[in-house]
């Protein structure tokens, strides 16, 4: 297939690509540009001069609600939840390796904890600790609601790794003498650690832009997206847009920091000689 | 460690987390879902009247059907545009690197807040919006069109494009898991283009469209966010409805109607784990 010439149906899958790119992020700039919007422009185009008016607004306390606040939370809330999600998920993965009884039945909780609808998952919580006659808070049951979220999609991760990895390896290692522990420590752990990175990335951003999971869940005090949500409803200036733009920034500097673990990883397995 | 223990110690914390975060909290749902509740609180009681409130209501069953509209309508766009994107990354982009880098870009927009993704629409859709605007001044329409934003049309939209990837990814990695070999057979023996797609690749990629319909569809069926922003709160879901009646303090009513939203969502979960085995996919 390789040495053909592109055919028809390349240019029009290629174009159907490019409008889907188009697609995914044509709306996302949209809020990008408009949130240096003048100050006295509104909330659509056209653009009303160009000015850092709305960013600066963000950080005036009395403007838009906690956001300094809402913001710590859920940058917490993150990296609770992306440590937690990867020692957890990697434990589960190293176990499903083996038969143990409960594995199945361990595994379609796992994907029912993905199919589950947020909102039953939300609304169970805050019963349960209702029922408990337990406050919710931010890092009690809205950090349980978020592992409920970011665990299925590590140990899945996890699981695919495993399924790939061969043992030979570890039967390597440990014919030259090395522990359990040392072949876990100094040959399973560093082969899979781009793949641990991911697991955090995917925990770190799920939960730090989870919504309805922690709708009932965060107890007196708000996570960034809740404080967002509250916005949509009575903010009708750009100041939304800034807050958009600075924590889809957060986002992507999230997914860069990730890259760029992985890629030193691997030039970094690259130039490893033998001893 | 010693071996016949290990894997049980490994995979505690998952199942205590799971346990304690997912299915007491299932169990507080049917339970609360019998209880009597009035204004402002709620009492254990064993009654069956949530329920027979719930489903003797025609809204109730208006609503699901609404939702199970957006849910055929979402699965539809998304499989459809899932497959020819993840068909174009599989087998028309020539290197791999390429391949990792587009199918990056694909992937970034997911990892970024849902409800800026939604709220992003409204300085494009809008009364005043782009496209508005430019239609306007094309002259291919004579005033704004206000179906474009708070509408159910803005709600399947911005589904399509918050859920589009769980369907891409699935079908991507099924579709490279294809060997090529195949399809060179299928050439060799005479088969064209389409017969090549219709009778090797669509049927080989199943298992990637069953575990992308299954992202999808629980998406999109526990779903409420989206509906109550982008219709503008003109359009009605289950999820939508589930969350009134909580903010509303209704919680029997909405633990009845979770109850029944479960009891779906596990139906069609278990329907679609019959064509695909989740554990050899991985």
């Amino acid at each position: 297939m390789n040495a053909e010439k592109r055919g028809l149906e390349f240019y029009a899958l290629a174009a159907f690509f490019a409008l889907f790119v188009l697609f995914l992020y044509g709306p996302l700039s949209t809020i990008l540009i408009l949130s240096f919007q003048g100050p006295g422009g509104g909330l659509t185009f056209p653009m009303n001069g160009v000015s850092t008016r709305w960013f600066e607004n963000l950080f005036e306390q009395q403007a838009v609600g906690d956001f300094g606040g809402s913001f710590a939370r859920s940058l917490a809330l993150g990296v609770m939840t992306t440590l937690t999600t990867v020692a957890v998920s990697l434990c589960a993965g190293l176990a499903f390796r083996r038969r143990f009884l409960g594995s199945t039945a361990l595994f379609y909780l796992t994907v029912a904890s993905l199919v589950v609808p947020s909102i039953l998952v939300s609304l169970g919580i805050g019963l349960a600790f209702q029922v408990a006659g337990v406050q919710p808070t931010w890092w009690t049951s809205a950090f349980g609601a978020h592992l409920t979220w970011t665990l299925p999609f590590g140990v899945l991760i996890m699981f695919a790794v495993f399924n790939r990895f061969s043992p030979a390896y570890e039967e390597a290692a440990r014919d030259l003498g090395a522990s359990n522990w040392q072949t876990f420590v100094h040959v399973v752990l560093p082969i899979i650690a781009p793949s641990l990175v991911g697991v955090g990335l995917f925990g770190f951003t799920l939960s730090y832009d989870e919504f309805a999971r922690t709708l009932m869940t965060a107890g007196s005090f708000n996570t960034l997206p809740l404080e967002i949500y509250g916005m949509t409803t009575n903010v009708t200036t750009p100041v939304l847009y800034a807050l958009g733009a600075v924590t889809t920034l957060v986002s992507f500097t999230a997914i860069a920091a990730a890259l760029v673990a992985v890629t030193a990883m691997a030039r970094r397995r690259k130039t490893l000689k033998p001893l | 460690m010693t071996g016949r223990l290990a894997p049980y110690l490994q995979a505690a914390p998952l199942a205590l987390i799971l346990g304690a975060f997912l299915l007491l909290p299932l169990a507080a749902i049917v339970a609360v879902s019998f209880w009597d509740y009035d204004s402002v609180q709620i009492y254990p009681d064993f009654i069956t009247l949530n329920y027979a409130e719930t489903l003797g209501s025609w809204v109730t069953w208006k609503t699901y059907l609404n939702t199970l509209k957006f849910v055929a309508i979402v699965w539809a766009i998304t499989t459809v545009v899932g497959f020819l994107v993840a068909y174009f990354l599989a087998f028309h982009v020539r290197s791999t690197t390429m391949q990792m880098v587009l199918f990056l870009i694909c992937t970034v927009p997911f990892l970024t807040s849902n409800i800026i993704r939604m709220i992003s629409w409204v300085p494009f859709l809008g009364r005043n919006g782009l496209l508005n605007t430019t239609l306007i001044e094309l002259g291919i329409v004579p005033a704004p069109l206000e179906f474009l934003l708070f509408s159910e049309f803005a709600v399947v939209l911005a589904m399509a494009h918050l859920y589009v990837l769980f369907m891409v990814t699935p079908i991507f990695n099924s579709l490279m898991r294809i060997d090529r070999a195949l399809i060179e057979a299928a050439r060799d023996a005479g088969a064209n283009g389409w017969q090549t797609l219709t009778n090797v690749v669509i049927p080989l990629a199943k298992p990637g469209i069953a575990i992308g319909s299954i992202f999808v569809v629980t998406l999109v069926l526990g779903d409420f966010v989206t509906v109550r922003f982008m219709s503008g709160g003109q359009s009605a879901s289950v999820g939508l409805m589930i969350a009134n009646e909580i903010s509303l303090l209704q919680y029997p009513a909405a633990a009845a109607n979770a109850v029944a939203v479960l009891v779906l969502v596990l139906l069609m979960v278990a329907a679609m784990l019959r064509i695909v085995d989740i554990r050899k996919e991985l």
